[in-house]
């Protein structure tokens, strides 16, 4: 049965190479979305399944015995991301059906964005980081062409910046692993975990283990390099946003997860400690940033800035607690942040604007859209009983355990700025009449809109999931505090991957 | 020798974080090719210098007898040498394309997508 690990990988490449070959058909191509990430769900539940009943699954690819070769391993974390890109895939396959241009279509927007699928959850399944680097430069290729799909002004000036600060970041990473060949002899993850640990230079390790900070914090956003992400994330098509919205920097994320609970373990008290400070200042940057804008994909984008600094505050911590805490938030902020992103297309759908001062009236008009757009908005706040509230009120209850004041009190003035920016959208979008000569047809539905229940399927999916997070939040919690106890104990996952007790 | 690299790489680093903090992009992009060879450059340095050592084991022996190069930092390097020459394509055609629908090629005047 270890051989279903590789088959959430297989299934997008498998995806866009039949897409490719189907080049001329675009309906073709949008059934073979629909039924690869479909079956990529389904594949991911599966697996998540399997992990939970035996611990770890792993496979050595061409059978070569870790550490020697390549290997493919899910512990609960990537098992649960690997479901998230699932769920993420299928709504904006679903999604993509009707926003997307017929021109983006021809010019290879499905095979792009299977590709972006396989790379992702290439990064999630490989215990090996080379392997990892590849993975990372399979999903950054397809971002660059989806991202510049289209070739608006504003999408040129935001790739610029999007590409160079991730091929500066992909660099420090190569070198990184470079130097950490060097320096233990090994690529194999868990064989590093042991390893590295035998290294007598420290300052060595800790040069490293800045290198990785640094090269995932650049991918997933963190302070001081996140201008990235808000530069270039409102700039294409709105289903492209949603779907880098919630997986890509999450991938950064992921890997900060897994190199500084498995791997760099040996100097905690230096490495998490600048973690946390980082994690506070991108949280600030972040929400602050959002409360000075005005449009309503940027304002998302901030926040995400600002999440991913609750999800590195988690791990910065560093207690049991902190991390069930960070697996918690960011299951929640995936499919809660997708969503956001979605509703956002929905509303430019109805009234053609993403500014929010050409926007208003939606919920005159539309009552249950403003309901949907409330769903995600509140629980990205953390108001209860949705699903941020949870995710928050662990990480803050982990962080007053160990009298972090001042991080603490940063998280809970950073929850208050996205409530800010959230209510600002409500208002300016839902509550405000509608501005004059702006056109109204679709809004009242005076012009009847046939694709519209494509946008709104995956929208009511995303919140029906956050409803369930929020509403009987005791099964996922198990399953983070399980994840979390599988992260603390790096000898388990060395002992599955290597055969032998550390 | 490795004395000798290290000078070198560091020197390549040095250059190509200058090249980025220029305005133009098609320095930006030069900057980004020097940034990919240099860390090529140091996986193979790095993992230390061996000349004239190919790693073959004799006949009959089980292990190499005296020391040998290591081979998977040259596949690594082959490796990340087709990534970046992929990636690098793309940028030069992304500048290329960007100059065609901006109309300059100073950073400081593609500000649209700023804050």
């Amino acid at each position: 049965m270890s051989h279903l690990v590789v088959i959430p990988i297989l299934i997008p490449l498998l995806a866009a190479a039949l897409s490719i070959v189907s080049w001329r058909s675009v309906s073709l191509q949008r059934w073979i979305a629909i039924i690869a990430t479909g079956a990529l769900l389904l594949v991911s539940i599966a697996l998540l399944q399997l992990t939970r009943e035996h611990g770890f699954v792993v496979m050595h690819m061409g059978d070569w015995a870790a550490p020697f070769g390549i290997t493919i391993v899910t512990d609960l974390l990537s098992a649960i991301m690997v479901v998230l890109t699932g769920i993420i895939g299928f709504s904006i396959a679903i999604y993509s059906l009707a926003t997307t241009p017929e021109g983006h279509e021809r010019f290879g927007y499905y095979p792009l964005m299977h590709r972006l699928l396989a790379g992702v959850a290439g990064s999630f399944l490989t215990g090996d980081i080379f392997n990892l680097y590849v993975w990372f430069e399979v999903m950054l290729l397809s971002s660059f062409a989806l991202l510049t799909l289209g070739g608006e002004r504003a999408q040129m000036e935001g790739a610029i910046k999007y590409v160079a600060l991730n091929l500066f970041s992909s660099a420090l990473l190569l070198s990184a692993i470079g130097l950490v060949y060097a320096t233990t002899g090994t690529l194999n993850m868990a064989d590093l975990g042991q390893k590295l640990a035998q290294v007598e230079h420290h300052g060595m390790v800790n040069t490293l283990a800045m290198m990785f900070i640094v090269a995932f914090g650049i991918k997933a956003a963190a302070f001081p390099l996140f201008f990235w992400l808000p530069a270039s994330y409102h700039t294409p098509l709105v289903g492209i946003s949603a779907l880098f919205a919630g997986l890509l920097t999450k991938v950064g994320v992921y890997c900060l997860y897994r190199f500084f609970t498995l791997i760099f373990t040996g100097d905690v008290d230096y490495t998490h400690t600048i973690l946390l400070w980082g994690a506070g200042v991108t949280m600030l940057s972040g929400g602050l940033g959002a409360a000075a804008q005005s449009e309503f994909r940027r304002i998302l984008s901030f926040h995400i800035v600002s999440q991913i600094g609750y999800m590195i505050l988690g791990l910065a911590l560093y207690t049991p607690l902190a991390i069930v805490g960070g697996v918690f938030y960011i299951m929640h902020h995936i499919i809660v942040k997708t969503n956001l992103f979605l509703v956002s297309g929905l509303v430019y759908r109805l009234l053609g604007s993403y500014d929010l001062k050409e926007l208003g009236g939606v919920y005159r008009h539309r009552p249950g859209v403003a309901l949907l757009f409330l769903i995600p908005a509140l629980s990205l706040a953390g108001v209860p009983p949705l699903s941020g509230f949870f995710a928050k009120f662990i990480i803050i209850r982990a962080g007053i355990e160990v009298s972090a004041w001042t991080i603490t009190g940063i998280a809970l003035l950073v929850g208050l700025l996205t409530l800010y920016s959230m209510i600002k959208i409500w208002v300016e979008v839902f509550w405000k009449t509608v501005p004059e000569n702006v056109n109204t047809d679709r809004l009242t539905g005076a012009k009847p809109d046939k694709g519209l229940w494509l946008l709104l399927l995956p929208i009511v999916g995303l919140a029906a999931c956050t409803l369930f997070i929020g509403l009987s939040g005791q099964p996922i919690y198990e399953l983070a505090d399980a994840a979390a106890e599988q992260l603390l104990n790096p000898a388990l996952y060395i002992e599955a991957v290597l055969g032998t007790q550390p | 020798m490795e004395t000798l690299m290290a000078y070198v790489i560091g020197t390549m680093f040095g250059s190509a974080v200058y090249m980025l903090l220029r305005r133009s992009i098609v320095k930006l992009v030069i900057g980004l090719m020097i940034l990919s060879n240099a860390a090529n450059l140091l996986i193979f340095t790095v993992a230390g210098l061996v000349r004239g050592a190919p790693p073959l084991i004799t006949e009959g022996l089980l292990e190499p007898a005296t020391a040998i190069t290591d081979p998977l930092p040259q596949a690594l390097v082959l490796t990340a040498i087709v990534i970046s020459f992929g990636v690098l394509s793309f940028s030069v055609v992304l500048i290329h394309r960007a100059y065609e629908v901006v109309g300059t090629d100073d950073l400081d005047k593609m500000k649209d997508t700023d804050t």
